[in-house]
């Protein structure tokens, strides 16, 4: 048994994954906060592109970390939330929010390993045109996608027209 | 020897719970936000591995995790309006201190 | 006989105009409205009669029972339902002249009574829905129609009793009254189920089969509804609220606790005479007994009492005692000359209702007249107030018995009735109608004649009342004169044959005798000021004049029974049973409910992240269910 270089890129992006996310909820500063959960975005776009969905990591890349967390980052600077990021919940709330959250980790773990996942079912490494994705995403035949893309583009829409009224002076 | 299902299931479920915890135990919204994002994100990796490992002729899982990260941007663009709106009113983002609208 | 339904319509109408609209009227408006529908219901009501009696009898001698109206308003079961409508039978039909006779009277007797009082409109309100309540109870088709009747009777009589409800004896003895015939009512109202259910019918004609059935039940239904008719009539012991129900104004006494309501418990032994003869003869000896002995009881009262409305409620009572008696002294065998005491029965009560109601007007116009009620205000009267006086002279004579007025062919008859039934009952009756001889040419006396209360004079002279007070009187007194000579057996008997009234010469001799005495006695007592003899009784026999006059602590007999006895030994233990168990038990609960609420509140924060913990939790739990 040996250890490809995937398997060694994969561990280590996972490590990074696990770390930060678990950083990005517990750190004090939100600032902080936010950089982890970029990091987070970035291995998860890492993760796309191991999986051979470079389209998708493309998009995880350019919405979420070049998007979203530019977002919070300006809404953390708009909002001076950072100093009181230190009130904490009741100690029995938090007591009680990770004893079930712990269990709830635990559980699904155990799930996981006692699913039938056992099997080695990992394919090959195939790269995904992005040109068939393309045209799934319009497409109006069986695997098509056109009515969901629709849908998303008509919310889109509705949210950002939301968006801008919510956040307009008054 | 190839990566195995299970180790990205893990990941995502350490993310999952790790944003869980975040949103219980955070108080700033900003934070609750960034938790959720989390969440929002193991599950999208949840899609892409499902639809690779299990179903790898069709595409879509990775379509929803597209459509998640659509979703998830325009969640956001959302809230963090509706943030900026109630931060404008009452000087602050602490979940316990708005209460104004509580029935 | 359609337009009878007039009869209970138009009071009700006038009661409805008055009680919604009567504030907005002024007096004359309203009086008039009232006096106006009774005086139609009275015509309506004479119609009526005559057109009821001139219908040509039956094959077997008997008139017919009409029902105009019979419509089914409670239906239990196919046979068991309860109607609403009008029966015509000759009690009825004779119930209704006398009620809107006497209560078209008192309508226009109050206009002068009742002038400038305050709460006009409510009083002639109340009179309508007393006499519509009573004219419906008279009839009734069944007996749960008599029964709602009687109770809605028993309400009006309590509104009118209370009608000055800033006066506490007033208030209290309208409590009284309702409660007392309330408390009798029950007897009623069981005994209405008993017989329902034992009978599968309200309606006074059970079927055969049903009758034979229930026969052994019957005579206990009977007696319990006997003593519903007990309590309204004033029967021995549930007496005691007609003295105190005098405190209503004077009108009032004389429809309700003198003409009408009082005498609807001898209408209701008369309605159900047909079944008391045949199957519960015994049970009609009961009212018989309690009839004389509430007439001699009332009777012995009544010689002491010093306010005059009360001596006429004792009088009142006394002569119900006369009717219940003759009711009761009837025998099935044989059965047309054995129900002669149901005939005199009716017959009284029709002669008493004119004369009693006439006493009490005129008595109205007394208290009008020197604004006290007591004896002792009172005397030489008859110089300012002619009219009054021969009126009541007449009444006066009529209730004694001596020919020819009426009274003394309702009282004979009785007489009659009790000496066929047993002599003791007779010579005791006549006892009693001897009695009432005296104590009411005592009252005459002591109002009339003697000197005048000078003291009382000298601020206010007393004056005849006016025309439409002295009216009614006129027409009563001249009605007392003639009633006497109508052929009333030819209209109402027991067996609905007719029959001829002769009189019994030696039971008339006998009655006559006894009454002249008693008024030469009365005469000789009571006629001049000083009252030796009077005085020299009450001193001889101090106890018994104390006794007589409370009344034979009667009302400290029930005020014992009441509160040392129900309400010691029944009441406050259930009183604290209901406060410490039956209320501990719901405050518990209340308790209990309140203290969970309390504890799950919390949880209700608002907060939605204490929910998603809460959330998490339940997804756990339930997982861990799934995979057991």
């Amino acid at each position: 048994m040996e250890i490809t270089l995937q398997q060694i890129v994969f561990g280590v992006v996972a490590l990074m994954m696990a770390v930060c996310s678990v950083l990005s909820v517990t750190t004090g500063r939100i600032l902080r906060a936010a950089t982890a959960l970029l990091f987070v975005l970035f291995g998860t776009a890492g993760l796309y592109f191991m999986l051979g969905y470079t389209y998708l990591g493309a998009v995880q890349l350019s919405v979420y970390a070049g998007g979203i967390v530019v977002l919070y980052v300006f809404s953390i600077l708009l909002t001076r939330s950072d100093k009181n990021m230190n009130r904490r919940i009741p100690r029995g709330r938090w007591f009680a929010a990770t004893v079930a959250v712990v269990t709830g980790f635990f559980l699904t773990v155990f799930l996981l390993f006692t699913n039938g996942f056992a099997l080695n079912t990992v394919p090959a490494l195939v790269e995904q045109n992005p040109a068939g994705v393309g045209e799934a995403l319009v497409g109006m035949d069986k695997y098509g996608f056109i009515l969901p893309f629709e849908a998303i583009s008509v919310l889109l829409l509705a949210c950002m027209i939301g968006a801008i009224m919510i956040a307009r002076k008054h | 020897m190839e990566i195995h299902v299970i180790s990205y299931l893990i990941l995502s479920t350490v993310m999952m719970f790790a944003g869980i915890y975040g949103f219980f135990t955070r108080r700033n919204l900003l934070a609750i936000l960034i938790s959720v994002e989390l969440m929002l994100n193991a599950t999208n990796i949840n899609f892409a591995v499902f639809n690779r490992y299990l179903f790898p002729g069709v595409l879509e899982g990775h379509f929803f995790t597209l459509f998640g990260i659509a979703i998830s941007a325009a969640e956001t663009a959302v809230a963090i309006a509706i943030m900026i709106n109630v931060y404008r009113n009452v000087r602050n983002i602490q979940t316990d201190d708005i209460n104004e609208m509580k029935g | 006989m359609e337009y009878t339904i007039l009869i209970l319509l138009l009071p009700v109408l006038s009661f409805l105009v008055l009680a919604l609209a009567g504030m907005k009227m002024s007096h004359r408006v309203a009086g008039l409205i009232g006096t106006l529908s009774l005086c139609a219901v009275t015509v309506v009501s004479y119609l009526t009669a005559y057109a009821y009696f001139a219908m040509p009898r039956q094959a077997d001698g008997t008139f017919a029972q009409l029902m105009p109206y019979n419509f089914e308003w409670l239906p239990f079961t196919d046979a068991l339902h309860i109607d609403m409508g009008i029966l015509l039978d000759p009690i009825s039909v004779m119930m209704l002249v006398v009620i809107s006779t006497v209560s078209f009277m008192v309508h226009i007797y109050s206009f002068g009574y009742m002038k400038g009082e305050r709460g006009f409109q409510r009083y002639y309100a109340f009179l309508s829905l007393f006499t519509f309540s009573m004219l419906g109870l008279v009839v009734a088709t069944n007996i749960f129609q008599m029964y709602v009747f009687w109770e809605l009777v028993g309400v009006s009589s309590y509104l009118l009793i209370g009608f000055y409800y800033t006066k506490p004896e007033a208030i209290a003895a309208s409590k009284k009254a309702f409660i007392v015939t309330r408390f009798a009512d029950l007897g009623f109202l069981i005994g209405i189920l008993i017989y329902g259910y034992y009978m599968g019918t309200f309606t006074f004609d059970p079927a055969q089969e049903d009758l034979m059935q229930g026969a052994l039940m019957l005579p206990w239904a009977l007696g319990l509804m006997f003593v519903g008719g007990a309590g309204k009539s004033a029967m021995f012991p549930l007496h005691i609220w007609l003295p105190d129900a005098m405190e209503g104004p004077t009108p009032v006494s004389a429809l309700i606790h003198a003409a009408t309501m009082v005498v609807a418990g001898v209408y209701q032994v008369a309605r159900l005479f047909p079944l008391y003869i045949a199957y519960a003869p015994e049970t009609l000896h009961i009212v018989a007994y309690v009839g004389a002995f509430t007439a001699f009881y009332a009777a012995s009262v009544a010689c002491v009492q010093s306010d005059i409305k009360r001596v006429l409620a004792f009088s009142t009572i006394s002569q119900i005692g006369f009717m219940m008696v003759a009711l009761g002294v009837c025998t099935g065998m044989p059965s047309h000359e054995g129900g002669l005491g149901y005939m005199a029965s009716m017959f009284h009560l029709f002669t008493h209702a004119m004369f009693k109601a006439l006493l009490f007007l005129g008595a109205g116009c007394i208290i009008h007249a020197v604004h006290s009620n007591e004896m002792s205000a009172m005397g030489g009267l008859r110089k300012y107030m002619p009219v009054t006086h021969i009126t009541f002279l007449i009444a006066c004579l009529a209730i004694s018995g001596i020919p020819p007025f009426s009274g003394f062919f309702s009282k004979d008859e009785i007489l009659t009735a009790c000496f066929a039934f047993s002599p003791v009952m007779g010579w005791v009756m006549t006892v009693i109608a001897g009695m009432t001889a005296f104590y009411m040419f005592r009252l005459y006396y002591g109002i009339f004649w003697g000197t005048e209360n000078k003291a009382l004079h000298a601020a206010h002279t007393p004056h005849e009342s006016p025309l439409t007070m002295t009216f009614p009187l006129m027409v009563l007194a001249a009605v007392t004169c003639v009633a006497g000579f109508i052929p009333f057996g030819h209209f109402v008997t027991g067996d609905g044959l007719s029959y001829d009234i002769h009189l019994d010469s030696t039971v008339a001799l006998t009655s006559c005798v006894v009454a002249v005495v008693a008024i030469a006695l009365a005469t000789f007592i009571y006629v001049r000021d000083r009252q030796p003899v009077a005085d020299a009784l009450a001193r001889r026999f101090p106890r018994l004049h104390e006794a007589a006059y409370r009344r034979f602590y009667m009302d400290e007999a029930w005020l014992f029974v009441t509160k040392r006895i129900i309400f010691r030994m029944v009441s406050t233990p259930l009183a604290w049973f209901d406060r410490h168990v039956v209320d501990g038990f719901m405050n518990f609960l209340a308790w209990a409910t309140n203290a969970s609420a309390e504890e799950v509140q919390p949880m209700q924060s608002g907060r939605i992240q204490a929910y998603t913990v809460w959330f998490l939790c339940g997804i756990i739990v339930l997982t861990l269910l799934l995979m057991l």
